[in-house]
């Protein structure tokens, strides 16, 4: 390799403008368009799909999966998943209404449900960082187990608290913004400055890129590994509560199947499931691009059987554009650049 | 049948671009039947486009491929198959959870008159597929379950068994045991006599010396020669392949090496050791010996990647026990694993990811990174190492081999470890960068750091070092100035056999 011209000392903006790079653009705008262009369409299909109320409206029927998707996309950064947060969500709407019942004031009730989350989250990253268990079975165990938990808690049944103390957090509104859009907002910024600015975030992305180059660079992956499920146990956490005060309930079944959903939007942002690849912003767009999707095609009075097979499709889209995208970026490098 | 002097495979004018690079630029090649053909060349010299064209696994853009003097076009593996070329890779290409018999039958299965797999034929076949290259290894086994020696035997035996006539051999050796080398060897020679041609591609020169017929040397995607093995010396073919002498390669200013850095009293850990050695600030010391004689365990028991059964180690003094990589790298080591891709980098991530992912602790204020800070540290190494500066937020795997390793260097240059290990360091770089990271560890000599460099290369391990230490068997046994020795007699050490000449040392050392 020879010194290029473009070498100038003293400068660090001189990184040249590349040619255009279809995949690098896509990469960063791609999702974005898609959302555009979606609400464009369901703007002019159906009329009150732009109105005010019923956009704060979408907006709080995504602030749950949002939510999980936010920190399930920690998970899948390091190559893992986690398929409990579902079951997570229902645990934890139990405990922080139960709390609440036994009287405990809304913030620490609150705070209980999400450190319940958090322990589920615990006990998943040990399984898996300190066991070397596999995050799929791992957290299929988990999510039978305590989804059978909040069975067995609730003996089966819903536990409505009319006078919930924080139903506020499911149903009231700050600054005209229904209050569960603020949470997830500030989730969203917190998990973007976790990731994009902090050490600990580019030690996710490298846990999630070569795990084992990352243990001989000097990050600790066990402790890397532990705290992504923890972080998408707190994440779960929260939005069972969200849910519960929603319901101004615990629901025994609460987020059945949720995991799937929050997975969708994570890998519909762009987040690849090999680990190492993604972004946050990414998730978020992925999940109000489901939100848009089934509110329009519910005020479309698309049958629910029909909404289920346009998700599937889309999201069966998404993930085939993403493989195509790096398939012609690997194949383009390895050709480019022959060894002997 | 071809008479045993014909060309049974002649390649003329072959040529291959990808994109800008010329990988094959108008080349010659001629295989007569029953010959050891080696090739040699560089990394970058178009070794691997050759075999891949002959594969049909690309496509040549120029140029002629006669097979028994007939033109041919190989545009498939299939192709290939049908011209009875067969490649034996690096990376075997058979399933280890499969038997030894299923994948000798793989994509051929024997069946019964009911359509269901005939086992028993399976295993007959199996049986005889191996017998016929004199292998004695059960077929029941699983293949995963055999040393990487067998493994090959196996796919040797497919091979032969679909009556291929021209045998690619790349790099067979690298990862064999002296044993199953020898016994490869003798393999070799038994299909040699039975008229297979080979193509064997190796830098192992006196492995060279020992088995081809004739030579034909690559540069830069041109062919430069071929020759008669008899009448040529090593030296003639390293001309060949570097284009000039190459005393200077390895030449450094006289080291005065000053306090001991590294002080390992009685290290050991699993099968390995108890070592003990010292490296002194400013001194290049090399671990020689062969494949499996233990070299990275030793490296990877110091930077605490591997657990330590017992031993001292000290870094300037103070006590170093890491109980894993990120402790030893606080303690001062720096270690550069020899597969650079998987153990080494985020070939996904951008090269200022890569180079700055040790250190970021250090440009981090309660854990929030100063990224502007942190990327012109990045960019004042890679202005050391030269590499180009707007491959900054290119991800490594678009980088040559040479700047990848530069890059993995530029990480622990950046953290400024105090303690060195690089694992192979030129390992599949071509020699410009060869010749630049050695530039770089002499420039971390000279600023005072201890450098303990593995390295299979004799020459260069002996070239650039100040002190080697000899490995056998997960031991020390041998401690050589690199002034006052050769390759002959490090490779003495290597092998145990201090007191006779082996056969592979002829003609190792001109």
């Amino acid at each position: 390799m020879t010194v290029p011209e473009t070498t100038k000392p003293g400068a660090t903006a001189e990184v040249a403008a590349e040619p255009f790079d279809f995949a690098k653009w896509w990469d960063r705008v791609g999702i974005l368009i898609v959302l555009v262009a979606l609400v464009v369409l369901m703007a002019v299909i159906a009329p009150n799909f732009a109105r005010v109320d019923n956009l704060l409206n979408i907006a709080r029927s995504i602030s749950v999966n949002a939510v999980l998707a936010a920190g399930l996309t920690f998970v899948i950064l390091t190559g893992g998943i986690d398929l409990s947060v579902g079951s997570i969500v229902a645990v934890s709407g139990v405990v922080s209404v139960l709390s609440a019942m036994a009287g405990l004031p809304a913030p620490a009730a609150i705070a209980i449900g999400m450190a319940a989350g958090g322990l589920c989250g615990l006990i998943n990253g040990v399984l898996i960082a300190y066991l070397g268990l596999a995050p799929f079975i791992v957290t299929l165990g988990t999510m039978t187990f305590l989804r059978g938990l909040s069975y067995t808690m609730t003996a089966g049944q819903p536990i409505v608290a009319s006078d919930l103390s924080f139903r506020d957090l499911g149903n009231g509104y700050f600054l005209g913004l229904p209050i569960p859009v603020i949470v997830m907002l500030l989730v969203f910024v917190g998990a973007w400055f976790l990731l994009e600015r902090t050490l600990y975030g580019r030690h996710v992305y490298a846990v999630g890129g070569n795990p084992e180059a990352a243990r001989l660079a000097g990050v600790r992956v066990n402790r890397i590994v532990t705290s992504v499920y923890v972080l998408a146990g707190i994440c779960a956490g929260l939005a069972g509560v969200i849910l519960a005060a929603r319901l101004i309930s615990a629901q025994p079944t609460a987020g059945t199947g949720y995991e799937l959903d929050a997975i969708a939007a994570v890998v519909l942002g762009g987040t690849s499931l090999a680990g190492g690849r993604g972004r946050i912003v990414g998730t978020l767009i992925g999940a109000v691009i489901l939100g848009v999707l089934s509110t329009g095609l519910i005020l479309m009075n698309v049958p629910f059987f029909t909404q289920l097979l346009v998700k599937g499709v889309v999201i069966i889209l998404a993930v085939a554009i993403d493989s195509l995208k790096q398939r012609s970026f690997r194949f383009g490098r390895r050709t480019g650049a022959p060894k002997a | 049948m071809s008479s045993p002097t014909a060309s049974l495979l002649r390649l003329e004018g072959v040529s291959k671009r990808y994109g800008v690079t010329l990988a094959l630029n108008d080349v010659y090649f001629d295989l007569r039947a029953g010959e050891v053909h080696a090739l040699m060349g560089e990394n970058g010299a178009g070794k691997s486009t050759l075999m891949k064209i002959l594969a049909g696994n690309v496509e040549r853009d120029s140029g002629r491929i006669l097979v028994d003097g007939q033109e041919v076009e190989i545009r498939s593996p299939r192709d290939a198959r049908a011209h009875g070329i067969a490649i034996i890779h690096q990376e075997l290409n058979t399933v280890p959870a499969m038997t030894v018999a299923e994948n000798l039958s793989l994509g051929a299965e024997p069946r019964t008159k009911l359509g269901t797999l005939d086992r028993r034929r399976v295993l007959r076949e199996a049986r005889e597929k191996l017998a016929r290259i004199g292998a004695t290894i059960d077929p029941r086994r699983p293949l995963g379950s055999l040393s990487i020696g067998m493994q090959q035997m196996v796919e040797i035996a497919r091979a032969v068994s679909e009556n291929a006539r021209i045998l690619v051999l790349d790099e067979p050796t690298a990862a064999l045991s002296r044993a199953e080398a020898q016994a490869l060897y003798a393999l070799i020679g038994q299909m040699r006599a039975a008229g297979v041609a080979m193509v064997y591609i190796s830098h192992r020169m006196e492995e060279v010396w020992q088995l081809a017929d004739r030579v034909t040397v690559f540069r830069d995607g041109a062919y430069v020669g071929t020759g008669t093995m008899s009448e040529l010396a090593p030296s003639d073919v390293v001309r060949m392949m570097v284009g000039r002498p190459v005393a200077d390669l390895y030449h450094h200013e006289p080291r005065r090496p000053g306090a001991p850095v590294l002080d390992v009293e009685s290290l050991s850990g699993d099968g390995i050791g108890p070592v003990s050695f010292r490296v002194h600030a400013g001194e290049v010391v090399c671990m020689a010996g062969l494949i499996g004689s233990g070299r990275t365990e030793v490296a990877r028991l110091l930077f605490g990647a591997d657990r330590r059964l017992s031993g001292e180690v000290r870094i300037a003094g103070r006590p170093s026990h890491p109980a894993d990589p990120h402790a030893a790298i606080r303690d001062g080591f720096g270690f550069v694993p020899e597969d650079r891709k998987a153990q080494g980098l985020f070939l996904d991530h951008s090269v200022e990811a890569n180079i700055a992912i040790s250190t970021l602790r250090r440009f981090a204020t309660a854990g929030v990174v100063r990224a502007g800070r942190a990327r012109d540290a990045v960019l004042d190494q890679m202005r050391r190492l030269r590499l180009r500066l707007n491959a900054l937020p290119l991800p490594v795997r678009a980088l040559s081999g040479g700047n990848q390793q530069k890059a993995a260097l530029a990480r622990w240059l950046l953290r400024d470890s105090a303690v060195l290990i690089l694992d192979e360091p030129t390992r599949g770089v071509d020699i410009g960068a060869k010749r630049e990271i050695y530039e770089v560890i002499d420039g971390l000599a000279s600023a005072g750091k201890a450098v303990l460099v593995i390295s299979s290369d004799l020459p260069e391990a002996i070239g650039i070092s100040d002190r080697l230490l000899v490995m056998r068997g997960g031991r020390i046994v041998k401690e050589l100035r690199s002034a006052d020795t050769n390759e002959e007699e490090v490779m003495l050490h290597a092998t145990g056999a201090a007191l006779q000449t082996t056969p592979a040392m002829e003609g190792a050392n001109p």
